[in-house]
């Protein structure tokens, strides 16, 4: 495949580009979704082509087809740049890349059970068997369903990178809900949004989705007659570690997004309120936050070898005892800031889109606590988890985020369970109030299947460490 | 590569006899402008082909994918859909294939959209930076030109086009933005020029902004924010999977929403783009949804329409079998004031131009909360005071659009592309809302 990488790459440097990388891209996608005991769909998909990247200027040419062959890739790189050309119209500053180690290399992550050699029938078997026992517990909708995705990429530049990448993705999602009269109430596991990793099937096998079906069926039909979050000015929150996921993901991840910064998402995903003036010396968090991008975490969804411009993995720390220290960044993005080389953070979703700022594994760093430490010490609080909803303003600052469950927190004791918990906050004074954080041992290396940014659309894969963590005064319980 | 049809029949050629069959072959170019910072920053442009074919093998269904079009893969498309179908339950919702019916005759299509090169697109992103007066600028200009071909082994034959062009910008102040979009079949539409100057105008008027106490307002929406707003309602709501399940507020025959609320799902909109089929080729109709603020339909899929009795009405979404039925065409009736006739009728409220990050609190009510962006400006007495700082909301929107709920609808009926959630284009006008709930001021 490298010859029609190195094609489009000759090409798109015979018209006049001044870089230009291609990547062929050949993913199988395979998903499987099942309801109330029968399977409703099954779907195996594969997708094959080139898409090249030229650089003139100050902008970028982007091109990409499915048709495989020398001659379609000289046609794509040639066709990349004269878009850049076009780009130039509407000129900015020229655009300059960090420099990168040039290397030949070939990675792929570890799987242990190949998730597209386990049978149909068994896959199909567990999705209407989970589903059937949520249906005996409670749910009036019960669904369940996974996904795989086999990538093989061969990445090859005008710079000389011959990087060859086979990264095997997979997950698995379930979920109850149950009908009142006026109201509906769900239950996900693992959560909202399942569990997926860079792993094979043996990732679904742990999550052991038939051992916690009929739990959370019954935890969906009781949150119906449980009584409803009460409305707090400022209480102590505690978070599980799905839920701190999603806030790592939308208020931190998305913040130090370097493209964001720069203002290169501002019409659409949008801004970011930090200021690269302030990096080194803002305070982001407690003394407890510390946050890294970290590429090379073993079985965690945002890990590979090297980023789609051929950038080695490599740790990035984000927020280092609280101070907000980095960002993620690509080569163009990193050389216009004044950093002096790329996190390492750009992806692109399939052959036909244009890599762009991702987040990689964006999460915290563990502490000494424990979530029943947490309750232990705390004499009026509540405890969340699992995300329910998501919203948060285009500078990443302003968020309110709503849970599945909740439980008061009284004296020291998990007590009664509350449901449509909600609870709102600005990020750096939210994150300034964390006081406990959880230990190695509940660390969890949660995976985001579903993260969306870009023009045309992309979906990226991210991940996204954590624990649990306790809050000090926060806003619960907004109201319609 | 062949034409979309004859790529439809090789595959039903090579599909055994006993099975049921449906090819949808989409094919068609798609690219995309980007600007920030005041230049194209990015921009792309992509070969779309696809080839899709569910099977049914005694009610065992599998679907498959690929974009080849070799013999090799299509033959292997085909293997892969029968294998797995072999290896699955029978499906006891299996609805069957779609029928032989005419599509309706609609053509929402332009020869100059379909191929309109990079220039073409940096010509009006061009003209919108100039018109931004010195702003700051970012935003992006797309076109896309698909066809798609769709046949089934019940002898179903369809063929579809579109295309569709896109403009949508902000200017920048330092300490507010202002957006403008417009959409519209035809690239030639699209005034860069005109964008630029609006959203510069807004931009300079939403400057800086003061803080508003946050609680109860009545409201004016940009047609952009009604589309925020009927997504919501078409996904949780009109769709036919969410009232199987018992998760829809609808209640047809009932007065739910004002009676100036008249909505329809109809792709022969004049202004409407898209093509007159399902995934499941499936002709689409014209529904009506809400009809004078009574509740009166919903769109099914073949899956819905069977559970509950009906018949498609040819909403099936690609890949949304589980999620249900969508309509992609909405159109809300306009009414008769201008935009500022909407503004010169509020007593106390807001004029909102964008709404951002939208999410659902509770499904059967629709309450969701969400975030004021690109201007919102305090109206007293008809008048517009001063631009106030972004607020979140946490709302119902089906209370939001209840009877008595709208004290005004635009006669502005826009094209609005690339509803919320990305699936489908909708005609809406402006509205004026009696009561809008912001719970926080943004920054907190």
């Amino acid at each position: 495949m490298f010859e029609y990488a190195d094609a489009a790459v000759e090409a798109a440097i015979a018209a006049g580009a001044r870089y230009a990388d291609a990547r062929v891209m050949d993913r199988r996608h395979e998903s499987m979704a099942a309801r109330n005991g029968e399977i409703e769909g099954l779907n195996q998909e594969q997708s094959v082509g080139i898409g090249v990247r030229a650089l003139i200027g100050s902008g970028w040419g982007f091109a990409s087809t499915a048709d495989l062959g020398a001659d379609a890739a000289r046609r794509a790189g040639a066709e990349a740049a004269a878009i850049a050309r076009a780009s130039a119209s509407v000129p900015g500053a020229d655009l300059e890349l960090t420099p990168v180690e040039v290397r030949q290399d070939h990675w792929a992550n570890e799987v242990v059970e190949d998730p597209l050699a386990v049978p149909l029938a068994e896959k199909g078997d567990m999705l209407v068997t989970v589903t059937r026992t949520m249906r005996e517990h409670g749910a009036d909708t019960a669904n369940a369903g996974y996904d795989i995705w086999d990538t093989t990429k061969w990445l090859a530049s005008s710079e000389g990178h011959r990087i060859d990448q086979h990264i095997v993705e997979c997950g698995a999602h379930m979920d109850a809900t149950a009908n009142g009269e006026t109201e509906t109430q769900r239950r996900s596991y693992p959560g909202i949004r399942g569990q997926y990793g860079t792993r094979g099937w043996e990732l679904v096998r742990e999550l052991d989705l038939p051992g916690n079906a009929a739990r959370i069926a019954e935890e969906a039909r009781a949150l119906l007659t449980a009584p409803e979050c009460q409305s707090h000015d400022a209480i102590d929150l505690i978070i599980g570690s799905e839920q701190m996921a999603l806030q790592i993901h939308e208020s931190v991840g998305h913040a130090v997004e370097l493209d964001r910064i720069l203002g290169w998402e501002a019409a659409f995903a949008g801004t970011s309120w930090l200021d690269l003036a302030q990096l080194g010396s803002l305070r982001f968090g407690s003394n407890l936050m510390n946050v890294t991008a970290d590429a090379t975490l073993p079985g965690a969804l945002g890990s590979f070898g090297y980023d789609d411009e051929g950038t080695p993995a490599h740790p990035v720390d984000i927020v280092k005892d609280g101070m907000w220290v980095g960002v993620l960044s690509g080569r163009d993005s990193a050389a216009l800031a004044g950093i002096a080389e790329s996190g390492g953070a750009v992806r692109g979703d399939g052959y036909n889109r244009l890599p762009m700022v991702r987040m990689t594994n964006v999460g915290l760093l563990p502490g000494d606590s424990s979530l029943e430490d947490m309750i232990a010490a705390t004499e009026d609080g509540i405890l969340v988890d699992t995300n329910r909803s998501w919203s948060i303003d285009d500078k990443r600052l302003n968020f309110q985020f709503g849970c599945e469950i909740g439980w008061e927190i009284k004296n020291g004791k998990r007590g009664r369970m509350i449901k449509n918990p909600t609870y709102t906050g600005i990020g750096p004074r939210f994150w300034q109030s964390l006081d406990m954080l959880g230990n190695e041992s509940e660390w969890t290396f949660w995976g985001t299947p579903n993260c969306g940014k870009g023009q045309p659309g992309q979906i990226g894969h991210t991940g996204h460490p954590s624990v649990p963590c306790r809050f000090r005064g926060v806003r619960v319980g907004v109201r319609g | 590569m062949s034409a979309p049809m004859d790529v439809c029949e090789r595959v039903l050629e090579l599909v055994d006899a006993g099975a049921e069959a449906e090819v949808r072959v989409t094919t068609g170019a798609e690219a995309l402008t980007r600007f920030a910072t005041g230049f194209i920053h990015q921009n792309v442009a992509d070969e779309v082909r696809q080839v899709h074919l569910r099977v049914a093998v005694d009610g065992r269904v599998a679907e498959a994918t690929t974009n080849q079009v070799g013999s090799d893969a299509l033959g292997q498309l085909v293997r892969s859909a029968l294998d797995a179908a072999a290896l699955q339950p029978p499906d006891p919702g299996w609805p069957g294939l779609a029928p032989i019916a005419e599509a309706p005759a609609v053509d929402h299509w332009d020869d100059a959209t379909a191929n309109a090169d990079p220039s073409a697109r940096a010509e009006r992103v061009g003209a919108f930076v100039n018109a931004a007066d010195g702003l700051e600028t970012a935003g992006f200009c797309s076109t896309e030109g698909m066809h798609v071909a769709f046949a089934n082994s019940a002898g179903q034959r369809l063929t579809g086009r579109t295309t569709s062009a896109q403009l949508d910008g902000i200017a920048r102040t330092g300490t507010s933005d202002g957006s403008e979009r417009a959409a519209s079949v035809r690239l030639a539409d699209l005034d860069g020029a005109a964008a630029g100057a609006e959203a510069n105008r807004r931009a300079r008027e939403a400057a800086d902004a003061a803080d508003l106490e946050p609680g109860s307002y009545e409201v004016v929406l940009s047609p952009s924010c009604v589309v925020n707003v009927l997504s919501f309602l078409a996904i949780y709501g009109f769709n036919a999977r969410a009232v199987e399940e018992g998760r829809s507020f609808t209640r047809i025959g009932e007065a739910q929403f004002d009676e100036s609320v008249s909505l329809a799902d109809d792709v022969a909109h004049p202004l409407a783009a898209g093509i007159g089929f399902d995934a499941e080729g499936t002709p689409k109709r014209r529904v009506e949804l809400v009809n004078d603020g009574v509740t009166s339909g919903l769109v099914h899929d073949r899956r819905t329409a069977k559970a509950l009795g009906a018949e498609s009405t040819g909403h099936a979404v690609p890949g949304g079998g589980a999620f249900g039925a969508l309509p992609a065409n909405l159109v809300l009736d306009g009414g008769t004031a201008t935009p500022d006739e909407l503004v010169a009728s509020v007593r106390r409220g807001l004029l909102v131009t964008d709404f951002w990050y939208t999410r659902v609190l509770d499904p059967r009510t629709i309450v969701v909360t969400g975030l004021t962006r690109n201007g919102v400006w305090l109206v007293e007495d008809g008048r517009i005071v001063r631009p106030v700082t972004n607020l979140r909301f946490t709302q119902s929107f089906v209370d939001a659009l209840g009877p008595g709920a709208v004290k005004g609808v635009g006669a502005d009926q826009a094209l609005i592309g690339g509803a919320t959630f990305g699936f489908g284009s909708y005609v809406v006008p402006s509205l004026h809302l009696a009561a809008w709930n912001f719970t926080g001021g943004a920054k907190g």
